[in-house]
């Protein structure tokens, strides 16, 4: 008896059964991500007040921490998917830590380019190579070095297996980041919201933060899906074609 | 408020605009490059499918 007979929830980590699951909720986060982003825009810049020290450069806060936060996500959950597909060889795992790279690589942009725009008016510059901006940069670079040893790789096993390994090995810069502005004297400001404290801002900044939040959840489940299932078609193309030539 | 002020941002304008403008559009391409990349496989594995005579595609028909 096969291990996917065995244990039921297996089969939902395989590709038939991830697809049609996929185009249904693929669609459904699509549309609420918008509703979700709509509501949180509308609430950032026109009920949230202006910050008393900052004026209104903060606003560009509801985009530059959820696409921060994300960043780190993204890069947690493809590390875990790495070591599935390492460990147990799950091909719906590798497809998953493949899908997610180009996204979270999309926010880690987007986190670094909103902290750039958002540093300038606030500390005076661009760019400053403190401890919380430069982890975040080889964040991104972990996802370009994953992405790119990926496609390097001819033999696809072995392209996952590196790829998967160095992400792995990646995810100790996860907490570099978050903890960056507690372990170094940066010039980045520190957690407004902490596990432990709460929030030091007003409810409607912190709704709208939120709201912004899961718009980016929504919008990364729809498109991963969407790329997932890409992948899970590119490939069956690659098997049909490996076993006509093998017929000849 | 005008609109004017509303865009300006209290001189911020700038900042904040071409912070939300920029992911705007790296979502946006994102979202068409995934689409297109998706259609493009769907459509040659239905090709060659059709070549080989043979369809074992169910359930991937969306």
């Amino acid at each position: 008896m096969s291990a996917t007979r065995r244990i039921p929830w297996m089969k939902y980590a395989s590709a038939s059964s991830f697809y049609p699951l996929a185009n249904r909720l693929a669609p459904l986060f699509m549309g609420l991500a918008i509703v979700l982003a709509v509501v949180g825009l509308y609430m950032g810049f026109f009920v949230a007040p202006v910050d008393y020290q900052q004026g209104n450069s903060y606003r560009i806060m509801f985009l530059h921490v959820p696409a921060a936060w994300m960043s780190m996500f993204i890069y947690l959950l493809l590390a875990m998917y790495a070591i599935i597909s390492l460990v147990w060889r799950v091909k719906m795992a590798d497809i998953m830590a493949y899908s997610l790279a180009p996204t979270g690589a999309m926010f880690t942009f987007v986190a670094l380019v909103t902290g750039a725009l958002w540093g300038r008016p606030t500390w005076g510059t661009y760019w400053v190579w403190d401890a919380r901006l430069t982890s975040e940069l080889l964040l991104l670079f972990l996802y370009l070095g994953y992405m790119g040893l990926y496609s390097a790789i001819p033999d696809r096993q072995r392209a996952s297996r590196a790829a998967s390994f160095l992400a792995i090995v990646g995810v100790v810069n996860v907490p570099i980041i978050y903890f960056s502005v507690v372990w170094w004297n940066t010039l980045h400001q520190g957690a407004s919201i902490t596990f432990s404290g709460g929030t030091s801002m007003t409810s409607v900044m912190f709704t709208s933060l939120l709201l912004m939040t899961f718009a980016c959840w929504a919008y990364t489940i729809a498109v991963v899906l969407r790329r997932a299932q890409a992948v899970i078609l590119e490939r069956k193309k690659v098997a049909l074609w490996a076993s006509q030539i093998s017929k000849k | 408020m005008s609109i004017g002020e509303f865009l300006d941002m209290g001189g911020h304008g700038f900042y904040i605009w071409s912070s939300y403008g920029i992911a705007l559009i790296l979502v946006l391409i994102e979202t068409f490059l995934v689409g297109r990349r998706r259609s493009k496989a769907k459509k040659e594995l239905e090709q060659m499918e059709a070549e080989f005579g043979r369809a074992d595609n169910q359930g991937m028909n969306g």
